[in-house]
């Protein structure tokens, strides 16, 4: 072993230790949201804070609404039908988009590729009042379909951007060689170009299941009482006096779940995703 | 729809077995793409005309008789209001803050993992998890187990040392919002610029090393230069999120003590104001702020983009 390794290894384990002490303290917040969930709420209000106190579930009795409190279980259907229907909407529609943009594209295709983005970089608040205008004068105000096609419209130029880009690492010559060979449009998408785009449809469904899960603007402005998505009921959890942090970490938590599984589960993709294909 | 091609019928040869004519086979290649052009086109760009349109009048919701076309007053008194241009200057603030403090903390943090070392993957995941927090919870997360003064963490760990016990709200609204985005968007930023720092060409930095370059010179003439166009799209995508940021706003102050920023305020202005045309003339606003931040991020979408297909 030479001289000069021992203080390169010393520095490495050093850095390490540091990334480490990075990663916990942007994970402490969290850590600690989800231990005061298990807490009562007196000793989720104390100064110093209490580590060891008993655990419990009130927290999570309370949300779930057997505390007396409205259920949560409406706002969280709407929030599962709003998200998972606008996803499936966005695949149905942006898959052929891709493939005319990707394995046969059409002429431009770039320009078209680029409008897409292009509406992605409206700002929400440009079109929200026209929105609930028109949504208020034809009775669509407080329906959830009308989140569905506003949370469609929202995700489609991410989804054609990440399936482009996955679409486009299907090679042409397989394509050709199975058109060659007398396989039929549908053959060819079935047995070649979904065997290799499937990962990527996944994961470009996964994010637009979570940007449609967070959003809060449209579903506060547009939603009332039948509505109401689970982000809307998080902001109007904190109406009553007293303490009410246990409760909230609860419902911060669960209502983040789906958020935390579906990101890990796509976590390979992420970037790729949210970079709208640009970074691989 | 564009140019009519007119081919000459009397003269061709009936074939056959009849090819579809050239423009049926460009508009069987387009039809793919209609479905999902027209549903963006009538539910992204119909209503912003509308808003433009609806900017023009003096129009409160409620007085819905006494609406009436103004020209440019709506966008003259927008300018002019003292609240809105405040708000103004606040998502300019907000904007950029966030996004430069995550930019250079993604790059430490991206630096650091970029390194082998035992757990890497743990670190990783801990790292990305604030990023896939609802916005919201995240928002409640900050303002009420974090910063409430009398038994928030902060101070409670403030507390163990002895410190000083402060209303992080109300002495510092504007920071408290901007520590919580920087907490959750710099996990966005650091997985770009790892994904950058992975591309980068390990046998020119090998050879760099042979040649004796130092660490410092490695990342300042090659790593930094390379990652130049991963930092424009992170701090351009992030801007695009934040200058649109309302969650934060609206969950940790409620627009109050001086954060409302204009999504927020435009929010306000139609929603608890019911003033239509005024609320249209600020959203406009926000658009042209938009269409110049996205001149740029589209530049560099478009730049990234054309190298990966010349490369395929």
């Amino acid at each position: 072993m030479s001289a000069s390794t021992v203080p390169a290894r010393r520095k490495g384990a050093g850095l390490g230790l540091l990334a480490w002490l990075a990663g916990i303290v942007f994970f402490l917040p969290l850590a600690w949201m989800a231990l005061t969930s298990f807490h009562s709420e007196q000793d989720a209000a104390t100064n110093p804070p209490s580590f060891t106190a008993a655990l419990t579930l009130d927290g999570y009795r309370e949300f779930f609404g057997t505390g007396g409190g409205a259920s949560p279980w409406p706002a969280l259907v709407n929030s599962t039908v709003a998200s998972v229907v606008s996803t499936l909407f966005v695949l149905l529609l942006a898959l052929p988009a891709a493939y005319a943009l990707s394995i046969r594209p059409v002429k431009k295709w770039t320009d078209v590729l680029f409008f897409f983005l292009s509406t992605k970089m409206l700002p929400v608040v440009a079109g929200l009042l026209p929105i609930y205008l028109f949504a208020r004068n034809t009775g669509m105000l407080d329906n959830i379909w009308l989140l569905v096609i506003l949370y469609t419209s929202m995700n489609l130029p991410i989804a054609v951007w990440m399936m482009q880009s996955f679409l486009s690492e299907v090679p042409v010559a397989i394509i050709e060689a199975a058109r060659v060979d007398g396989a039929r449009l549908p053959t060819i998408l079935a047995r070649v170009v979904a065997p290799i785009a499937l990962p990527g449809i996944a994961a470009t469904a996964l994010i637009c299941f979570i940007f449609s899960w967070n959003e809060l603007l449209f579903a506060r402005v547009l939603t009332g009482v039948v509505a109401e998505t689970a982000p809307v009921f998080l902001t109007g959890f904190i109406t009553s006096q007293g303490l009410f942090l246990a409760k909230v970490c609860a419902a911060s938590l669960v209502i983040s779940l789906p958020v935390l599984a579906a990101g890990f589960a796509a976590q390979d993709k992420l970037v790729q995703g949210l970079s709208l294909g640009a970074v691989k | 729809m564009t140019a009519t091609t007119t081919a000459p019928l009397a003269t061709t040869p009936v074939p056959t077995r009849r090819q579809p004519s050239a423009r049926l086979r460009a508009w069987a290649t387009r039809a793919p793409l209609l479905p999902a052009l027209i549903f963006m086109i009538a539910v992204t760009q119909l209503p912003f005309v509308a808003t433009l349109v609806i900017s023009f009048f003096d129009w409160n919701a409620l007085y819905p008789d006494a609406r009436s076309f103004t020209g440019l007053d709506n966008y003259q008194q927008v300018l002019t209001d003292s609240d809105l241009r405040h708000s103004v200057w606040t998502t300019v603030l907000l904007t950029v803050a966030v996004v430069l403090a995550s930019l250079v903390l993604g790059l430490a943090l991206a630096l650091l993992l970029d390194r082998r070392f035992r757990g890497r993957g743990v670190v990783r995941t801990l790292l990305i998890a604030p990023f896939l927090v609802v916005p919201v919870a995240a928002a409640l997360l900050w303002k009420h187990v974090l910063y409430n003064p009398e038994y928030g963490l902060l101070n409670g760990l403030l507390h163990y040392v002895g410190g000083p016990q402060p209303d992080w709200i109300s002495s510092t609204p504007l920071l408290a919002i901007e520590a919580s985005l920087v907490w959750q968007w710099t996990p966005f930023m650091m997985l770009i610029l790892l994904a950058g720092l992975q591309s980068r060409d390990q046998q020119q930095m090998e050879a760099a090393r042979v040649d004796g370059a130092s660490d410092w010179q490695i990342f300042r003439y090659l790593t930094l230069p390379h990652l130049r166009r991963y930092l424009e799209l992170g701090a351009l995508l992030g801007s695009i999120y934040i200058v649109q940021n309302f969650d934060a706003v609206f969950t940790i102050t409620s627009g109050g003590l001086g954060t409302a920023n204009l999504p927020y305020t435009v929010y306000q202005s139609f929603y608890q104001a019911h003033e239509n045309g005024l609320a249209s003339a600020a959203g406009v606003l926000v658009v042209i702020g938009s269409i110049v931040i996205a001149t740029f991020a589209l530049r560099v979408v478009s730049s990234l983009f054309r190298e990966e297909v010349s490369r395929a």
